[in-house]
C-alpha cells in the first residue's frame, strides 16, 4: 500500500493512480460504512429526529464563526471591549458575524433542549442507549457552559458583572467555595486573570469536551442503531432487544444516507438561514457600559435563555439560596445522568408513560412560567419610574401634593405604582385609602412588613409622615372593600 | 460495523508474563509521563490559589471631600493590580461619612447575587436592581432576599486620605 512500491511496480502515473485508489477506496468505504448503516423505517415521524443533528450543525457554525470572532477579538481585560467595538461597528462583516454567534448559541442551546425532550419522550435513553444518553447529559452541560462563559466574553460592565454573580454562586458551596471563586477569577478579585481564564475555557476546553463527547455521542448512535418509533406493548427486554433490532434492520432497514438523513439536511439548512436571518435583522446584543466593576450603574441580566433561572433565584423562599444554589444543580444533574440506568426497560411509548409525558409537560410549563417571570422581573426596583403627575394627585399645593412629591423621592415608587406610575414589587396603591386606615399606613410605614416591605421610621422626618399619610389617604376610588 | 481488523497470520505462541510485563511497562510509562506533565500544568492552573497576594490599603480621597452625614461611591484599583487588568480591575464601593466623623466603606455587591447595589440618596436605602434586595443606610438589609447585610471593607484617614483596605472579593463564602 506505500506509494514507492506502487510505483516501483506499475511505475510513476499507474503506481501512483492505483495507490489513491485504494487510499480513497479505505475512506470511502469507512464512510460509506458510516453513511449507508441501516436505520429502521421511520417515515414521517422522522422529522422529530432531526434535532440532535441540528444542534450539530449550530454547533460546526459556532465553531466556524468562532473562528473568525478570535481573529479580531483580543481576550485582554483592558481591550477587549475595545476590540468588540471594532468587531460591532467597524470590522467587515463584524455585526453580522457577533449575531450569528450569538444567535448560533441560542438556537444550540434550544435545539439541544429540544432533542433532549424527544429522546425522554421516546425513551430513547432505554437499553441499550444508556451511555448515549449520559454522553448527551455531559453535552447538555457543557453547551450551558459555552452560552455562560460566551456572555462573559461581551466583557462590557454586564460582562464583568456576570462573573462575580458566577462567584456569587460558586462561593456558597460550603468548605471549597472560596477556592473554587479563586481558581474561576485568576485571584482573589476580578483581574486581568479573570477574562483570560473565561476565554481559555470558553474556545479550549469547553469546545475540546464538546467536540470529544460528541465524537463519542455519535459513535455510540452508530453502533447501537437509530432507536426506532416507539409503539404500544413493545417494551424493551435487554434479553432480546439486540436480536429484535438487528432482525427489524435485516427486514425493514433503510439506509441512513438518504432516506434518513435528507430530512438532518433540510432542518439543518433551516436552522443555519434562520441563523443568519435572526443575526442580519435583530443582530447581536448590544454592548454595554465599559468593562468596570465600578460601573455600578447597571442592572446585569443573564442572556435570554438563562433568564428562567435568574427569575428562579429570585422567586425561591428568602434564605433558601444557599442550598439551592449549590444542590439545585449538582441535584438536577445526577437525576439526569442515573434515569437511563434506573428506567432501562419497559414501555417506551409516551402514551404508556403518563408520568413521563407530565414531568415533561411541567418541567417546560415551569421554565415558561419562570422565563416569563424573569422577563417582566417584577421585583425589580423601577429606577426609572415617573413622579405621579399633578393631573393624578389632583391638587398642586398641601400636604396632598407634598405627599405625592414624598412618595417619588422616598423610594416608594420604585415599588409601588400609583395609577400607573412606578413599580410593582409591592401592592398597586392607586386605591389604596378604600383598604387601610390611616393608623394602619403609619404603622406599616414605620415598621415595614417582613420580607418585602422596608420601615421608613428613620427615613421620614417632620411632617413628612403626615403629608405622605395625606397624600395616600386622597387615593380612594370610591368602592368599599370588599371582603367576604 | 467497527468490526476488529482480521490479523493476518495466527498470534505467536502465548506467553502471558511477558504480555502483562509489557502491559505494566506500558501503563506505567504512560502514566509517569502525564503526570510529568500535569504537576507543572496544574500547578501553573492552580496559581491563583498558591500565592499569597497581600491586601493593600488605596486611597480614594480626602476627608473634606467627603461631606458629613452623607454616602458616595468611590472607586479604587483592587488587588492584584495587573497591567492588563484595565478599568475591570477597578472596584468601587460606598463611602459613608457619619456624623460622628468617622468613615464606613460598604461594598457594592449585594449578598443575595452580586449585583452592584445603587444608593438612592433622598430615600436613604441601597436598591438592586437584579432580585430587589433591599438595604438600610447601615447596611443592614431592609427587604427582599439578601441573606445577609452590605459587607464593609475597613477604612482609615492616613495622610490626610481616606484609605480602604482590600484583600479579596467580598462575597459569600469568599470574604
Amino acid at each position: 500500500m506505500r506509494w514507492r512500491s506502487e510505483v516501483r511496480e506499475h511505475g510513476f502515473v499507474a503506481g501512483t493512480r492505483r495507490w489513491w485508489n485504494l487510499l480513497s477506496a479505505d475512506l470511502a468505504g469507512l464512510l460509506a460504512r458510516i453513511a449507508l448503516h441501516p436505520v429502521p423505517p421511520g417515515e414521517r415521524r422522522n422529522w422529530l429526529y432531526v434535532f440532535g443533528s441540528a444542534t450539530m450543525v449550530a454547533f460546526l457554525m459556532q465553531v466556524v464563526t468562532g473562528i473568525a470572532l478570535a481573529t479580531i477579538y483580543v481576550p485582554s481585560a483592558a481591550t477587549a471591549y475595545d476590540s468588540l467595538q471594532f468587531i460591532s461597528h467597524t470590522a467587515v462583516m463584524g455585526n453580522l458575524l457577533r449575531g450569528m454567534h450569538y444567535w448560533g448559541a441560542s438556537l444550540m442551546i434550544l435545539l439541544v433542549g429540544f432533542h433532549a425532550i424527544r429522546v425522554y419522550m421516546t425513551a430513547a435513553y432505554k437499553y441499550p442507549r444508556m451511555l448515549t444518553w449520559a454522553v448527551g447529559i455531559f453535552l447538555l452541560i457543557f453547551t450551558m457552559m459555552m452560552g455562560f462563559t460566551g456572555q462573559t466574553l461581551r466583557w462590557d460592565a454586564d460582562g464583568v458583572y456576570s462573573t462575580i454573580i458566577a462567584s456569587e454562586q460558586l462561593g456558597r458551596y460550603p468548605g471549597v467555595g472560596r477556592w473554587i471563586v479563586t481558581f474561576i477569577l485568576g485571584g482573589p478579585n476580578v483581574s486581568g486573570n479573570t477574562l483570560a481564564r473565561f476565554f481559555m475555557a470558553h474556545v479550549f476546553v469547553f469546545p475540546a469536551l464538546l467536540i470529544v463527547f460528541l465524537t463519542f455521542h455519535l459513535f455510540l448512535v452508530v453502533r447501537h442503531g437509530i432507536s426506532e418509533w416507539p409503539s404500544p406493548g413493545r417494551t424493551v427486554d435487554p434479553r432480546t432487544y439486540r436480536g429484535w433490532y438487528e432482525a427489524l434492520l435485516r427486514e425493514h432497514g433503510q439506509p441512513f444516507w438518504p432516506d434518513a438523513a435528507w430530512r438532518d439536511v433540510v432542518i439543518g439548512f433551516l436552522v443555519v438561514m434562520l441563523i443568519i436571518g435572526l443575526a442580519a435583522t435583530i443582530g447581536p446584543i448590544e454592548l454595554g457600559k465599559p468593562p468596570s466593576l465600578a460601573n455600578i450603574n447597571v442592572a446585569p441580566r443573564p442572556s435570554w435563555y438563562f433568564t428562567w433561572y435568574f427569575a428562579f433565584l429570585a422567586m425561591i423562599p428568602y434564605g433558601s439560596e444557599r442550598y439551592v444554589m449549590t444542590a439545585a444543580p449538582l441535584v438536577f444533574v445526577f437525576l439526569l445522568l442515573v434515569l437511563p440506568f434506573l428506567f432501562s426497560r419497559g414501555e417506551r411509548t409516551p402514551l404508556r408513560r403518563p408520568w413521563s409525558f407530565a414531568l415533561v409537560v411541567m418541567c417546560v410549563a415551569t421554565i415558561v412560567y419562570y422565563w416569563r417571570m424573569g422577563v417582566v422581573a417584577p421585583w425589580a426596583p423601577r429606577f426609572n419610574a415617573i413622579p405621579v403627575p399633578a393631573s393624578v394627585v389632583g391638587v398642586t399645593t398641601g400636604p396632598v401634593a407634598a405627599g405625592a412629591g414624598l412618595f417619588y423621592t422616598k423610594g416608594c415608587e420604585f415599588c409601588h405604582r400609583v395609577a400607573g406610575y412606578g413599580g410593582i414589587r409591592g401592592p398597586d396603591l392607586t386605591c389604596v385609602a378604600d383598604r387601610l386606615s390611616a393608623a394602619r399606613m403609619v404603622e406599616i410605614l414605620y415598621t415595614g412588613i417582613k420580607p418585602n416591605m422596608p420601615s421608613f421610621a428613620r427615613t421620614l422626618e417632620g411632617n413628612e409622615t403626615s403629608d405622605l399619610l395625606a397624600f395616600l389617604q386622597s387615593r380612594k376610588c370610591g368602592q368599599p372593600p370588599q371582603r367576604k | 460495523m467497527f468490526a476488529p481488523p482480521r490479523l493476518p497470520q495466527a498470534p505467536p505462541p502465548p506467553n502471558p508474563a511477558r504480555r502483562r510485563f509489557l502491559e505494566r511497562v506500558s501503563i506505567g510509562l504512560a502514566s509517569l509521563a502525564a503526570i510529568a506533565i500535569a504537576i507543572p500544568t496544574g500547578w501553573f492552573l492552580l496559581g491563583p490559589l498558591l500565592r499569597y497576594v497581600p491586601a493593600a490599603w488605596r486611597p480614594v480621597g480626602k476627608p473634606g471631600d467627603f461631606p458629613e452625614g452623607q454616602t458616595v461611591r468611590v472607586a479604587f484599583p483592587d488587588v492584584p493590580q495587573l497591567a492588563w487588568s484595565g478599568d475591570a480591575g477597578v472596584t468601587a464601593a460606598w463611602l459613608h461619612h457619619a456624623k460622628s466623623g468617622e468613615f464606613i466603606a460598604y461594598a457594592v455587591y449585594c449578598t443575595h447575587l452580586g449585583c452592584p447595589v445603587r444608593w438612592e440618596p433622598s430615600a436613604k436605602l441601597f436598591l438592586c436592581p437584579c432580585h430587589g434586595g433591599v438595604y438600610y443606610a447601615d447596611g443592614t438589609v431592609a427587604a427582599g432576599p439578601p441573606p445577609r447585610p452590605l459587607p464593609r471593607y475597613p477604612v482609615r484617614v492616613r495622610n490626610g486620605q481616606v484609605e480602604i483596605r482590600t484583600t479579596r472579593l467580598p462575597i459569600a463564602g469568599v470574604a
